[in-house]
């Protein structure tokens, strides 16, 4: 696979126009002032933080005892569980259950899951009609995009991009740009579609060991009417996502929506325990692809942990700059970076380095994900493996020869002010060399550093 | 494909050697709380609406004030009689055309203004998420405080489906504009009214 070259992705999405960076920005930290707002309004906040990342843990650290405990408990409820070490075996199972089922129509609530393991794309070419039914992805479906958010997939798009996609693919007015209708428009465009479906597919939030009950959230209701219509209900589930008990979901419900949007939960908290009536069917493939391994990593096994709430992408100020796509990646944002590396080191080998290292992704993830910490031991693990970016390679270490040599740093800060002085701004805001400099004035560099200024005002005095 | 063991042995050849304990899980009941009061605020918050009633056509008359061109109803309680039967569907795609569902919840949430469901209450799952609108009868006695609260009363052995219903459907997946009635129901109402 070849490289994905993040900057280069960013620099488009910033340069598309004034408009779509900007805004997307604006909404993303939106989303994360009303998280703010509305876990400053939880007194036991930082507690249910520190509880929900101690859960995770813990489950993490026996989950060969969890996951059996949920295997036996959902087949005693009448679901019939797959097994899956890889996205090849995830995507052959599901095609394996639909083909047995005659099922040839099927709609799809929103699962991660099986966008890492491009279901998609499987299953269409072997002659299924998949439906994504959340508003988002079914964009980024009509679109051939991945999605660029975890919880807002299509939030990289402005109400006009909607609008002349809708126009183009579903036949809405073109002069059509008003949310609401173009909602309803969708709407109406989906709900023969539940009807007639011959399978349903979701994915999961949480999956419960003590009762084999696994739970999706929505705010849209498309995973239930997904649920409660067709005859058959396939949920892929990662391994990661068990918890020991029921209760644990006080906790994580509480967290989840409240991180991600700010909104107290999701509208809907669907409990599935077992296959609906008789003559309906419920499967699960539980499945690896690469978190095993991922678990035996001690830098980065306690990524394992996330909740998927997108909160430390709306915080992240390289995210809303660059949008969720440049990573080229299903997992965008600051979680994105640790997460990606693990599928394939040298295709994502940039990803660390798209990071300011702020560690506002750290602050707000409800399970305490040292995320910026793994930002950096994933940066280390790059340069050890020489799969960084040359330029940086290169530029990192004549940074290391000055910082460690004052002279050297003397002579780099007067160079840099002659050379900043000199340096023509089309060649500082040059769009190839410098895709952040757009929007963004450089601070004036003084000409007396601040070694002058200290010799001159403080010694001796 | 894989089997459980092969799945158990690949995580045990990873598990990492320090354990980490289950910890005691507090439920964060706070002393006085008006749980009605709290339920309306927090309903309120997702756009749903409640009213006091003392009867059954009280709340019929405001459905009727609120919703007037509504021409097929459905009812899951027989404390209310619908246009169409529930027992007579044969299929969950055959209440595509019902305009207001009527279901009595089994217990409402105050933190969140939540509602909870089962096939116990819904009798045929999608009448929840096809009828364009809900009416919801709650009986104010059985709302708990918060979602630990919560959890505790709900019997996972008792049912094969369950949900939380937190206000009407929304989306804000177009530009970021939140906008009621995605893909479930438009609008929901809440009653209260003993059972």
């Amino acid at each position: 696979m070849s490289k994905v070259k993040v900057d280069q992705n960013a620099a488009d999405f910033i340069y598309m126009d004034d408009i779509h960076q900007p805004t997307h920005d604006k909404n993303l930290w939106n989303a994360r002032m009303k998280r703010d707002t509305a876990a400053s309004s939880i007194p036991e906040w930082e507690q249910m933080r520190d509880l929900a990342s101690q859960i995770k843990e813990h489950t993490l650290t026996h989950l060969d005892h969890y996951v059996q405990q949920f295997v036996t408990e959902a087949t005693k409820r009448g679901v019939t569980v797959h097994f899956a070490k890889d996205d090849i075996e995830h995507n052959q199972t599901v095609y394996d259950i639909l083909k047995s089922h005659h099922a040839t129509k099927i709609v799809k609530s929103k699962s991660m899951l099986q966008e890492e393991c491009e279901m998609g794309a499987f299953l269409e070419a072997r002659g299924i009609e998949l439906i994504e039914t959340d508003l988002g992805e079914r964009i980024q479906q009509l679109s051939g995009e991945m999605p660029s958010h975890i919880v807002m997939p299509a939030i990289h798009k402005t109400t006009a991009d909607v609008a002349e996609l809708f126009a183009r693919t579903i036949g809405t007015d073109p002069n059509e740009d008003d949310p609401k209708q173009l909602t309803e428009a969708m709407r109406n465009n989906a709900r023969p579609k539940f009807l007639e479906a011959h399978a349903g597919l979701t994915g999961a939030n949480f999956a419960i060991a003590e009762t084999g009950a696994f739970v999706v959230c929505t705010n849209e209701g498309n995973a239930d009417l997904t649920a409660s219509i067709p005859p058959l209900h396939i949920a892929s589930i990662g391994i990661e996502k068990i918890l020991p008990k029921t209760e644990d979901l006080g906790l994580f419900i509480r967290l989840l929506s409240r991180s991600a949007l700010g909104t107290p939960a999701t509208r809907y908290t669907s409990h599935f325990m077992g296959p609906r009536e008789s003559g309906t069917e419920m499967h699960i493939v539980l499945t690896d692809n690469g978190r095993s391994r991922r678990l035996g990593m001690e830098d980065f096994w306690r990524s394992l942990k996330c909740i998927r709430c997108g909160a430390c992408m709306n915080t992240c100020p390289v995210y809303r700059r660059s949008g969720g796509l440049a990573y080229g990646a299903t997992y965008s944002g600051p979680i994105g970076i640790i997460i990606d590396p693990t599928f394939d080191e040298s295709k994502f080998s940039e990803l660390p380095f798209h990071s300011s290292l702020c560690g506002s992704c750290s602050e707000v993830c409800p399970v305490r994900i040292n995320i910026a910490e793994q930002i950096g031991l994933w940066r280390q693990r790059m340069v050890n493996i020489n799969e960084s970016s040359k330029t940086l390679h290169y530029a990192f270490g004549a940074v290391e020869k000055v910082f460690a040599n004052p002279k050297l740093f003397r002579l780099a800060e007067k160079a840099a002010y002659y050379g900043m002085k000199l340096t023509p701004n089309w060649l500082l805001y040059h769009k190839k060399l410098n895709a952040w400099g757009k929007h963004r004035e450089l601070p004036e560099i003084k000409k007396e550093t601040f070694r002058d200024w200290y010799i001159k005002n403080r010694l001796k005095k | 494909m894989s089997s459980l063991e092969e799945l158990l042995a690949a995580i045990r050849q990873n598990l990492p050697a320090q354990k980490v304990d289950y910890p005691e899980i507090p439920t964060y009941e706070k002393q006085g709380a008006n749980l009605k009061d709290k339920f309306i605020v927090n309903l309120g918050l997702s756009g749903g609406e409640s009213y006091d009633v003392g009867s059954i056509d009280e709340a019929k008359e405001i459905m009727q004030q609120k919703l007037p061109d509504t021409r097929v109803t459905c009812s899951a309680t027989s404390e209310w009689e619908g246009s169409k039967s529930i027992h007579d569907i044969a299929h969950p795609r055959e209440l595509e055309d019902v305009d207001l569902g009527i279901i009595r919840a089994e217990f409402g949430v105050a933190e969140m203004g939540m509602i909870w469901l089962t096939e116990n209450s819904l009798q045929v799952n999608s009448l929840g998420f096809l009828s364009q609108h809900l009416a919801i009868l709650l009986d104010p006695d059985l709302i708990t405080e918060n979602m630990h609260t919560a959890y505790r009363k709900i019997d996972f052995q008792a049912s094969t489906y369950g949900c939380f219903v937190m206000g009407p459907s929304a989306t804000a997946d177009i530009g970021a504009y939140l906008v009621r009635g995605a893909q479930g129901a438009r609008s929901l109402t809440v009653f209260f009214l003993k059972q």
